[in-house]
């Protein structure tokens, strides 16, 4: 039976580089036949948000198709794809309280929602868990 | 018990980094084992002739395992061979497998 790791995380779309190495920690995790479980929390609830958009970036002269602009959406979309190549899980729980406060629950499939219970059910049930804080400013 | 601790902050922007300095000697001193995980920002001090860079080799003559990011020193125009001395480039996949495989405690600043 494949092994299991457990993410929280925090981070909300496009404000951080954690949001960036969280990715690749669940990518390397599910690539090397691990099961991962996400428990977003906070402002990271928006990462699954159907309704992003890329745009084009007026700056660089670059056109919508040219400038390739990735969303969070697309990227986790990708890693339940994963996940099902690779013939483990992805579990991602979306903190509901956060959803509702911030109106970000119309999200990809894929997600559920939950709560800290949920969270803690995650941990219970994998060989290490990892909680990923956001940056504060000192 | 083995701890391992991610410092993805540097320094130079982050007063408190030398809490996880502080604490991975702690742990060292107590006879746990230890890896510091530097990754983001936090592969910046590990520059050799970084301030910082002897706190680093300090860590390592005390024991405690000093990784850093490759692809955050990749990003950041970091070779190999310009690191503190024994501060040792992984990859993701090490730092995952060790996380999942070793069950260390982690946890992340």
């Amino acid at each position: 039976m494949a092994k299991t790791l457990t993410l929280a995380i925090m981070d909300p779309p496009y404000e951080s580089e954690t949001t960036t190495t969280q990715f690749r920690m669940i990518h390397s995790a599910l690539t090397q036949g691990y099961n991962v479980n996400v428990f977003a929390y906070e402002g990271a609830v928006a990462l699954t948000l159907k309704t992003q958009a890329p745009h084009p970036n007026p700056a660089h002269g670059t056109n919508l198709s040219e400038e390739q602009h990735p969303t969070t959406k697309d990227w986790i979309a990708s890693l339940f794809e994963l996940a099902k190549e690779k013939n483990v899980t992805l579990d991602w729980i979306n903190c509901g309280m956060c959803v509702d406060e911030r109106g970000v629950g119309d999200w990809i499939p894929g997600p559920r929602r939950g709560g800290p219970d949920g969270f803690l059910k995650q941990a219970e049930s994998s060989d290490n868990t990892l909680v990923i804080p956001t940056k504060r400013s000192n | 018990m083995n701890y391992l601790i991610v410092e993805s902050r540097d320094p130079f922007d982050s007063a408190d980094t030398g809490f996880t300095h502080r604490t991975a000697t702690d742990l060292a001193a107590r006879g746990h084992s230890v890896t510091l995980f530097l990754v983001q920002n936090g592969v910046l001090p590990a520059r050799k002739g970084s301030k910082f860079a002897a706190q680093l080799e300090n860590l390592i003559k005390n024991k405690i395992v000093v990784w850093a990011d490759d692809f955050s020193l990749k990003e950041r125009a970091i070779s190999a061979d310009a690191l503190a001395t024994g501060v040792k480039p992984v990859s993701i996949d090490t730092f995952v497998k060790t996380l999942v495989e070793n069950k260390p405690t982690a946890f992340w600043h």
